[in-house]
């Protein structure tokens, strides 16, 4: 997966999300690169120099060419520190390179320069960027160059990302499922259709990568992806199921409403006993028989 | 301090980790219960705090502050806490001479430009003393809120490149901490918000994110947390880095349970 994202040279976009961050990635590319033998420039706008080469060796630290505009890139510090000309004179100073050779170049990130520059002067300063190799005026023979920019993608409107990502190569869009990263690729080769590609990958703490299979495919449908589905009738206190003779048994009753012919016999034949029945009565003693009428009152 | 809260995030005050920033977010609910956790939970791990308190008074947070055990006003006097309060000291802005700089400037610029008083402020607060007497663990700044300055006519890259130098100072170069509130205002339309929230969730180590509970309000269950774990100190193969718990807040205690295993519904 690597290899055929760094394959195509020009812009690679990274583009991640709060819950699926990108940076991972990228360094995983970038050790991919440096492994190559190539010379790593990396503008570095969100985390500090220690932070960036945490987790790489010291033989890819050393093709690391550090460009820090995190700690002063506005010079507010006024230490002198800061690079002239701001965030767009050290993007400059990248394409006034000298040495020849295949060169990658990581923007971290691109969001944070769209933020601070305009997006047209970015895509320009962009294109010069990765389009070196074929510059005309150029006397000295330079090699291939590779962008690797990282684009938080919920930061920025529809305009800015549609423009960057008309400027690319190759546009790497992370996601996942399960806890599971995905990256679907869009490749752009010249003359060529684009093609869209899937992989699923974990990244490990030394920022090589490994393909995953991916969840399965009805788990990928689940909108909660950190419920794991319950059986819910496992533990129930009544039957849900009827075995055979239990539904024989249960179609055989007649229930007490239901009015069948033999109930109506019963009930229009009463029974020889019942015709001759008397009521006795036997006042007691102490009965309080009142002889005025208990509903006098009414007045009905 | 929430003793549940230090447990559901696997922290004390006394292995309080450095160089981290927290985003604390709100959504259709009020999340300053977090805002009192940190600032209570800071002050007891013995580390300088800087509280640019925007939205209450000191005493307000004094009496919470009492509530959980720690007493604002003592930080205060012996320099453990610096205290900028917002609804006080942005009157001073208008009475006094405009040369001496004042944190909360740009009130009085027409064109509000950047944050960079507001950030010399905090790094002059948090600097590195020399005095033998107290010795504090490590800086914290904290915010309550950063929507407020949206609101009073700061763009969200200028709040952005104040969190940045904030950042770069206090969490890098002094090993700090900073933890700061954001408003999530949901689905009003409100871009510069979602630029700020957005942003801010890129750069932190930890989201607490607050939320009220989608059925309405309820007695027993004031709403959810969800906690989100990035740039993990290695980015291993399994992210169980998200986790969702209901809440209840106490009188001086929140406790925590599992979705839907509220006390008062079992």
């Amino acid at each position: 997966m690597l290899e055929s994202l760094l394959a195509l040279g020009g812009l690679v976009l990274l583009r991640d999300s709060v819950e699926w961050e990108g940076r991972s990635l990228l360094k995983a590319l970038i050790k991919k690169s440096a492994l190559c033998g190539e010379q790593v420039h990396i503008l570095s706008c969100e985390v500090s120099e220690e932070e960036f080469r945490e987790g790489f060796d010291s033989y890819i630290n050393s093709r690391l060419v550090y460009h820090d505009l995190f700690r002063d890139p506005l010079n507010w510090s006024k230490t002198g520190e800061a690079y002239p000309g701001g965030p767009l004179g050290a993007l400059r100073a990248m394409c006034r390179r000298t040495d020849p050779g295949p060169v990658t170049i990581a923007l971290d990130s691109l969001s944070w320069l769209l933020l601070h520059l305009p997006c047209t002067t970015l895509c320009q300063t962009l294109h010069t960027l990765s389009h070196q190799d074929s510059c005309p005026g150029d006397s000295s023979p330079v090699g291939q160059v590779r962008v690797l920019g990282l684009l938080h993608e919920e930061l920025h409107g529809p305009g800015p990302v549609g423009a960057l990502s008309s400027l690319a190569q190759t546009e790497v869009t992370l996601g996942g499922a399960m806890g599971q990263a995905s990256a679907h690729i869009l490749c752009r080769r010249p003359r060529q259709c684009p093609t869209h590609q899937t992989h699923w990958f974990s990244i490990l703490p030394d920022f090589s990568l490994v393909l995953q299979e991916g969840p399965p495919l009805e788990l990928k449908a689940n909108p909660y992806p950190h419920t794991s589905p319950v059986d819910a009738s496992s533990h129930l206190t009544f039957n849900l199921h009827l075995s055979k003779k239990e539904r024989e048994a249960r179609d055989s009753l007649t229930l007490p409403f239901q009015f069948s012919s033999e109930k109506q016999q019963a009930l229009l034949h009463s029974g020889p006993g019942q015709a001759t029945s008397h009521i006795f009565y036997e006042p007691d003693a102490y009965d309080d028989l009142d002889q005025e009428d208990p509903d006098d009152d009414l007045d009905i | 301090m929430f003793t549940e809260l230090n447990n559901l995030l696997n922290t004390a005050p006394d292995r309080a980790e450095q160089g981290k920033l927290t985003l604390l977010c709100d959504a259709k609910t009020d999340g300053s219960f977090l805002v009192n956790h940190f600032l209570s939970f800071y002050l007891k791990a013995n580390c300088k705090v800087c509280f640019v308190a925007l939205i209450q008074s000191f005493s307000h947070y004094n009496i919470v502050g009492q509530k959980l055990g720690v007493s604002l006003t003592t930080a205060r006097e012996c320099g453990q806490l610096v205290f900028l309060e917002g609804l006080k000291s942005s009157v001073d802005v208008f009475f006094q001479a405009q040369e001496e700089p004042h944190p909360l400037q740009f009130l009085r610029e027409t064109n509000a430009g950047n944050l960079q008083p507001l950030y010399e402020f905090v790094r002059e607060a948090l600097k590195p003393v020399d005095n033998r007497g107290a010795a504090w663990r490590c800086p914290v700044l904290l915010v309550d809120d950063l929507s407020v300055l949206l609101s009073l006519g700061m763009g969200a890259v200028a709040v952005l490149d104040f969190i940045h130098y904030c950042r770069a100072t206090v969490c890098w170069e002094l090993k700090g901490n900073v933890v700061a509130l954001v408003h999530d205002s949901g689905d009003a339309e409100d871009e510069e918000n979602d630029i700020l929230l957005n942003g801010l969730s890129h750069q932190s180590h930890l989201i607490l994110r607050a939320e009220g509970l989608a059925t309405g309000f309820c007695r027993d269950v004031h709403g959810q947390l969800r906690i989100l774990w990035r740039r993990p100190s290695q980015p291993t193969a399994q992210r169980d880095q998200s986790l969702t718990y209901q809440y209840k807040i106490q009188d001086k205690s929140v406790s925590f349970f599992a979705k839907g295993m509220s006390p008062a519904v079992l």
